[in-house]
């Protein structure tokens, strides 16, 4: 099959170029939320939407985050394909309610009668003193109830076409989106096209070692296995995991029985985190596959302090992830192999901004 | 068009009336193992507002939804299969009393989580401006709603956008057992509504020719594009929050006051002020019963669902 034609832009770009897209395909499809339409435009990502598609499709919204949610719901129920859009995913938890009484239940509370075919947009506000209140990672909370799909899109070509699909979707989709991956470039078909929501992807093969990274964390587990690779021949396998329900932890078993090893690298606090659930259920479907014992990779149980002073050490990233692997294969940390990791792994610029040994595209 | 006469705004809330009481009467059977809340006394609120309506219009209801879901058309067999957890149930027996549905009538859906309806009708509606389809929705909701902020950030949207919708509050003046002045302060729950920037009216919900000629009025304004409209009807709940029994013995309210309420039952007011023949009436009742009598048969003789059933429908 020729490729499709395709141009190398950023995540942002790629978010923007799937709404321009769904909305062309279906006049159903509205987006709804604070800042939508303002001149920042959910970082960039609506630009242009509403001089193209009109006030009527186009919405800003009071600051009303459960009754808004719960809007979008009775729209949906009535043939409209709402996208609501929180510039904070700390601010969905107002709408923790409709989300998780509503639009998770419907379906099944009435039979199969209706549906509620509604897409939220949450992005996590890493960085730059952003704060207890503004970096938080619930993706395992929105996870935890039955009749929601969450997705966590890296790439941006899972961010375009993962969009797509979650508007075509019959059912509540929650895409949550990492600030820091706004500005990571990737090649993305000029068309329309769906990326799966219920499945991982392997970004990088190795066979010492699986590590299943959501979100932003499979960027610095990318930047990881780059240099365990040159440096000391480590080599690891980096699954994207892409989706948070459904977890598809088929890809993972497949991976860990090549690797036998494996760490779970998540963007959420450690305790009742998604990557505990997936250490679960590797330990319960192929305990026998594991040489090792698996390791959580997750940011500590304390709120994330404002203070650039406080906030450094607090996020793991690629380090993290190296010095577990070597951990897990007993490598040799005296060699010169493993100082010249620590160079190329050390972040260059500051700790509060996105990584940049990577900046795309994947 | 809907059935306005007396006779059949008569028989609209006497249906309502005998089925909730075979209702209450079955509930100590056990079978219908589901909470239960009864609307009896408040009837007119259903059959006025529902009157109002045409087929196509869209109704959401909360908890004590029976007499919203019946006065809308709902279907009487899958209504009380429901609640006997029947796979014959408007839910396929998922939802019990507290989750009626017949979208067929335009009965949107019903839950128990107080206020969590309303921004659902307030979309529908926006959906229904939107497509320009001349839908009015309608809201059911009691007092204690205007404690939940959803509602108040509902009427704001509605009133911002001039949506196609008629909020009717129910005021029975009680959350579970609590009055409504240990809830709120001395002030009319209507002007709230209006406060909002939403016409407003407050009257008798024990009186179906009253709660029928201020539906109408709000809906031909709704239709004619001058926005939302709220209802306020005050009534008394005869019968305990949630369950079969009177509750004169739990003391929260006076005997006095139980008995000024069920003398102002809106049927007997009704029966009094047309002035119905008594044979007309005993006609209906027999007609009613042999209704709720079938009803009964068709949901004991459905199929039970299992935990099979139970699995699926999580997705669609």
């Amino acid at each position: 099959m020729p490729e499709a034609p395709s141009h190398e832009i950023t995540f942002a770009q790629a978010v923007r170029e799937g709404f321009e897209q769904a909305m062309e395909q279906d006049q159903n499809v509205i987006v709804i939320g604070e800042g939508v339409p303002d001149p920042k435009a959910i970082f960039t990502t609506t630009s242009g939407l509403r001089e193209k598609f009109g006030h009527r499709r186009v919405f800003d919204m009071p600051l009303s985050e459960n009754g808004l949610t719960g809007v979008c719901i009775g729209a949906a129920l009535q043939g409209i394909r709402p996208v609501l859009v929180h510039q904070r995913i700390d601010f969905a938890l107002l709408s923790m309610d409709q989300l998780v009484n509503n639009a998770a239940k419907w379906h099944y509370m009435f039979d199969g009668k209706a549906s509620v075919p509604l897409v939220v947009r949450m992005i996590v506000g890493r960085g730059w003193g952003q704060g207890p209140q503004h970096s938080q990672s619930l993706q395992s909370m929105f996870a935890q109830v039955p009749g929601m799909k969450v997705v966590m899109p890296t790439t941006g070509y899972d961010a375009k076409g993962m969009l797509i699909a979650a508007i075509k979707d019959d059912n509540p989709v929650l895409i949550i989106e990492h600030r820091w991956l706004h500005q990571i470039k990737d090649v993305v078909p000029l068309g329309p096209y769906d990326a799966p929501l219920h499945k991982a992807k392997v970004l990088h093969e190795g066979s010492d070692v699986t590590v299943a990274a959501f979100s932003y964390m499979t960027v610095e587990a990318l930047v990881a296995a780059k240099a365990l690779l040159s440096t000391m021949g480590v080599s690891i396998e980096v699954i994207d995991m892409r989706s948070v329900r459904p977890l598809d932890t088929e890809t993972v078993l497949s991976s860990v029985k090549k690797t036998g090893r494996l760490i779970v690298a998540d963007t959420a606090f450690r305790t009742g985190s998604i990557a505990g659930e997936v250490i679960a259920q590797i330990v319960e479907k192929g305990f026998n596959a594991l040489k090792a014992k698996p390791v959580r990779i997750a940011s500590p149980d304390f709120p994330a302090p404002t203070s650039q002073y406080m906030s450094e050490h607090y996020y793991p990233d690629a380090r993290t992830i190296a010095e577990a692997v070597i951990d897990l294969v007993e490598g040799p940390r005296s060699t010169g192999g493993y100082a010249q990791l620590k160079i190329d792994i050390h972040p260059r610029g500051r700790h509060d901004t996105p990584n940049q040994e990577f900046t795309g595209p994947f | 068009m809907t059935d306005t006469s007396p006779s059949q705004l008569f028989r609209s809330m006497l249906r309502i009336r005998r089925i909730e009481e075979a209702l209450a009467e079955r509930y100590t059977e056990q079978e219908m193992r589901c909470p239960m809340h009864l609307c009896i006394g408040q009837e007119a609120i259903a059959v006025g507002v529902c009157a109002s309506l045409k087929r196509e219009d869209l109704v959401y209801s909360n908890h004590r939804a029976h007499g919203h879901y019946l006065a809308k058309g709902g279907n009487l067999n899958a209504m009380i299969a429901e609640l006997y957890g029947r796979a014959s149930g408007c839910c396929g027996g998922r939802g019990g009393s507290m989750h009626m549905i017949d979208m067929d009538v335009g009965f949107m859906g019903a839950t128990p989580i107080v206020g969590g309806t309303v921004p659902l009708a307030v979309g529908t509606a926006w959906a229904c401006a939107l497509k320009d389809t001349g839908q009015v929705t309608v809201v059911f909701f009691g007092d204690g709603c205007f404690e939940e902020g959803v509602v108040h950030e509902s009427l704001n949207f509605a009133a911002l956008h001039r949506l196609p919708i008629l909020f009717v509050c129910e005021n029975n003046n009680f959350s579970v057992y609590t009055r409504r002045e240990e809830r709120q302060p001395d002030r009319p729950i209507h002007l709230l509504a209006g406060a909002h920037g939403i016409t407003a009216y407050s009257g008798n919900g024990n009186d179906v020719q009253e709660v029928l000629n201020a539906s109408r009025r709000a809906v031909e304004s709704i239709r004619s594009g001058h926005g939302p409209q709220f209802l306020e009807f005050h009534t008394y709940r005869w019968r305990e929050h949630c369950g079969p029994n009177f509750d004169d013995q739990l003391g929260y309210r006076s005997k006095q006051e139980i008995e000024a309420g069920m003398n102002d039952c809106p049927i007997a007011n009704y029966v009094e002020k047309i002035n119905f023949k008594n044979t007309s009436i005993t006609q209906q009742e027999a007609e009613i019963r042999a209704e709720i009598t079938a009803a009964f048969e068709f949901a004991l003789s459905s199929q039970t669902p299992t935990i099979k059933d139970a699995e699926g429908k999580v997705y669609a």
